[in-house]
C-alpha cells in the first residue's frame, strides 16, 4: 500500500524535474549556468494561472486532446512498475494497453493539430505519425523479448523478471536496451530526432503540433510530455539496472537517483549530438527496430 | 563468462549496423576502431587461464585496430579533405536492411551448423559471419576509397572473430602476422589514397578505372 502511494506521488511530482536535469546537463556542457532546476514547475504554475486564446476554427477536440493525452500517459504510468515495487494496476496483457495508451495520446495530439486547420501543424502531425510507425514496432519487439524471457504477459512481471535472468540472457537485453533508448529519445522528441527548444523551424515535430495551445492547455501539454519521459524511462531502467535490494527505504531513493542519472545521460546525448536531418531520422528508428528485432531473434533461434 | 562474451559480440553486431547506416566517414572509422578494441578484449573474457601469446595478440589487436589504424585513417581523411560518402551505390536505408537480413541469416544459419559443444551457446560464429557480410557490403557498395578500406577492416574483424574459435590451436605468430599485414596494408592504402587525391582531386573509385600507365 505504501509502495502504491509513493509510486503515485513520484509519478505526479517528479517528471518536470527530469527536464530540469536535462537542461542543467546541457548548460553544464555548454559552460552556461542554465535555467533553475525547477524551471518547468514554475512554467507550469505560471501557465495554469493564465487565460486561454482559442481559435475560431477549432472544435472540442482541440481542448480535449491535451487532457486526454495527460490522462492516457498517467494511466500508462500506473501500469509500469517503478523501482522494486509492483505497479498499482496490473493484469494479463496490460503491455498492449500500455503501448496503445501512448497510441491514443499520439492520435489525439495529432488530431488537435489538424483541428487548428494550419498547414504548418498538419506537417508536424504527419511527421509525428510517420516516426511513430517505426518506434511502435520497436517497443513491441522489446516487450516480446521480455515476455519470452519471463513467460508472462503482465507488465509488472515481465519488467521485474529481468532481475533474475539478467545473467543468462544478457545479449538480447543489451539489444533491446539500445533500441528502447532510441525509442525514448524519439517518443519524447529529444535531440537526435527533434529539438525541443527551437520554435521557428520547419523541421520540428512535437513543438509544431502544440503551437496554437496556450495557457493551462499548454501547461498540461508540457507536463504530459515530461510525464511521458518519466514513464518510458521507468521501463528502460528495469532493463539497464535490474538489481534492487528489496528494502523499501533504500530502493525508492535508488530509483530516483537512477532516474536522474538517465535524464543526465539524455542530456549528454543531446549535448554531443546535433539534430539529424529530417530524412535521416527513419534510419535511426529503423536501427532501433532492427536492434529490438535481433534481440527477439537471438532469443528464439 | 559467456554473458560478457555475448554482450561484447552483440555490441559488435550493433556497430556493424551503425557503420552501414552512417554517411560520415569519421563516424564509420570510429565505429570500426571501437569494434576492433572490443574484439581485442574477447581473449580476456573467453579463457580462464590466459597464456602469454594470447595476451600479446589481444594487446596488439587493441593497440593496432583500436588506436593506430584509426589514427592513420583519420590523418588520411584530413589530408584528403572529405567528410562524407555523398552517394553510396545503394542508399543507406537499403544497406542497413541488407545488413540486417545478412545478420538474421547468419544467426539462423549458425544454429544449423555442427559446432563443437563448447561453442554452441556463444555468439562467436554468427557474429563472425555477420561481420564478414557487413564488410562485403561496405566494400561493394561504397565509392570512396577510404570507406572501402574500412570495409576491408570490418571484413578482417570478422575473420579475427573466427580465429577466436581456434585461438588455442593456432600459433600466435599467424595472428600477429595477419595484424602486421593488415597494418602495413592500410598504411600503404592511406598513403596511396592521399596521392590519388592530390593527383586527381577525387577519391571516387568509379573514376579510377580510367587510370592508365
Amino acid at each position: 500500500m505504501l509502495d502504491t502511494v509513493i509510486h503515485v506521488i513520484l509519478l505526479l511530482v517528479m517528471p518536470p524535474l527530469l527536464i530540469g536535469v536535462i537542461n542543467k546537463t546541457k548548460a553544464w556542457f555548454g559552460g552556461r549556468v542554465g535555467p533553475p532546476l525547477l524551471q518547468l514547475y514554475y512554467d507550469i504554475f505560471k501557465l495554469m494561472r493564465k487565460s486561454m486564446v482559442l481559435s475560431d476554427t477549432t472544435t472540442w477536440i482541440f481542448v480535449a486532446a491535451p487532457l486526454v493525452t495527460l490522462a492516457a500517459v498517467l494511466v500508462a504510468g500506473l501500469l509500469v512498475p517503478l523501482g522494486h515495487a509492483h505497479a498499482p494496476i496490473s493484469f494479463v496483457g496490460d503491455l498492449i494497453l500500455f503501448a496503445y495508451l501512448f497510441g491514443l495520446a499520439r492520435f489525439l495530439t495529432t488530431a488537435a493539430a489538424l483541428d487548428t486547420g494550419s498547414s504548418f501543424e498538419g506537417m508536424g502531425a504527419s511527421r509525428e505519425v510517420t516516426f511513430a510507425c517505426f518506434s511502435e514496432p520497436a517497443l513491441f519487439f522489446a516487450f516480446l523479448v521480455l515476455a519470452k524471457i519471463s513467460g508472462s504477459l503482465t507488465l509488472s512481471d515481465i519488467l521485474r523478471a529481468t532481475v533474475d535472468v539478467s545473467v543468462t540472457a544478457s545479449a538480447p537485453l543489451i539489444l533491446i536496451a539500445i533500441g528502447l533508448f532510441v525509442v525514448l529519445l524519439a517518443e519524447n522528441c529529444r535531440i537526435p530526432v527533434d529539438d525541443p527548444n527551437t520554435h521557428l523551424e520547419l523541421t520540428m515535430i512535437h513543438e509544431v503540433m502544440v503551437l496554437d495551445h496556450s495557457g493551462p492547455l499548454l501547461g498540461v501539454i508540457l507536463y504530459a510530455a515530461s510525464l511521458k519521459l518519466f514513464v518510458l524511462g521507468g521501463v528502460l531502467l528495469h532493463i539497464i539496472t535490474p538489481s534492487y535490494a528489496a528494502m523499501r527505504w533504500f530502493d525508492w531513493p535508488l530509483f530516483m537517483v537512477q532516474m536522474v542519472c538517465l535524464a543526465a545521460a539524455v542530456g549528454v546525448v543531446e549535448s554531443v549530438m546535433a539534430r539529424l536531418q529530417m530524412r535521416h531520422v527513419p534510419y535511426l528508428l529503423v536501427f532501433a527496430l532492427i536492434s529490438c528485432g535481433f534481440g527477439f531473434l537471438l532469443l528464439i533461434r | 563468462m559467456d554473458n560478457y562474451l555475448n554482450g561484447i559480440l552483440v555490441l559488435v553486431l550493433v556497430l556493424n549496423l551503425l557503420s552501414l547506416g552512417t554517411s560520415r566517414i569519421n563516424t564509420i572509422i570510429k565505429a570500426v576502431s571501437v569494434q576492433g578494441a572490443l574484439l581485442g578484449v574477447i581473449p580476456f573474457v573467453v579463457h580462464q587461464h590466459l597464456t602469454l601469446p594470447a595476451i600479446i595478440v589481444a594487446v596488439m589487436a587493441i593497440a593496432l585496430k583500436g588506436v593506430v589504424i584509426p589514427l592513420v585513417m583519420v590523418h588520411a581523411l584530413r589530408e584528403a579533405q572529405i567528410k562524407r560518402e555523398i552517394e553510396p551505390m545503394i542508399g543507406l536505408m537499403p544497406s542497413i536492411i541488407l545488413g540486417a537480413v545478412a545478420t538474421a541469416f547468419s544467426l539462423l544459419f549458425a544454429s544449423q551448423l555442427p559446432l563443437a559443444s563448447e561453442h554452441v551457446g556463444k555468439l562467436l560464429v554468427p557474429t563472425a559471419i555477420a561481420t564478414v557480410f557487413t564488410g562485403f557490403i561496405v566494400l561493394i557498395t561504397r565509392y570512396k576509397a577510404l570507406t572501402q578500406v574500412v570495409g576491408y577492416l570490418i571484413l578482417e574483424n570478422g575473420i579475427y572473430i573466427f580465429g577466436m574459435l581456434l585461438i588455442e590451436a593456432m600459433p600466435f605468430i599467424v595472428e600477429l602476422g595477419v595484424l602486421l599485414d593488415l597494418f602495413v596494408g592500410i598504411f600503404v592504402i592511406c598513403i596511396i589514397a592521399n596521392h590519388i587525391n592530390q593527383a586527381f582531386s577525387s577519391m571516387d573509385t568509379r573514376r579510377l578505372v580510367t587510370l592508365k600507365e
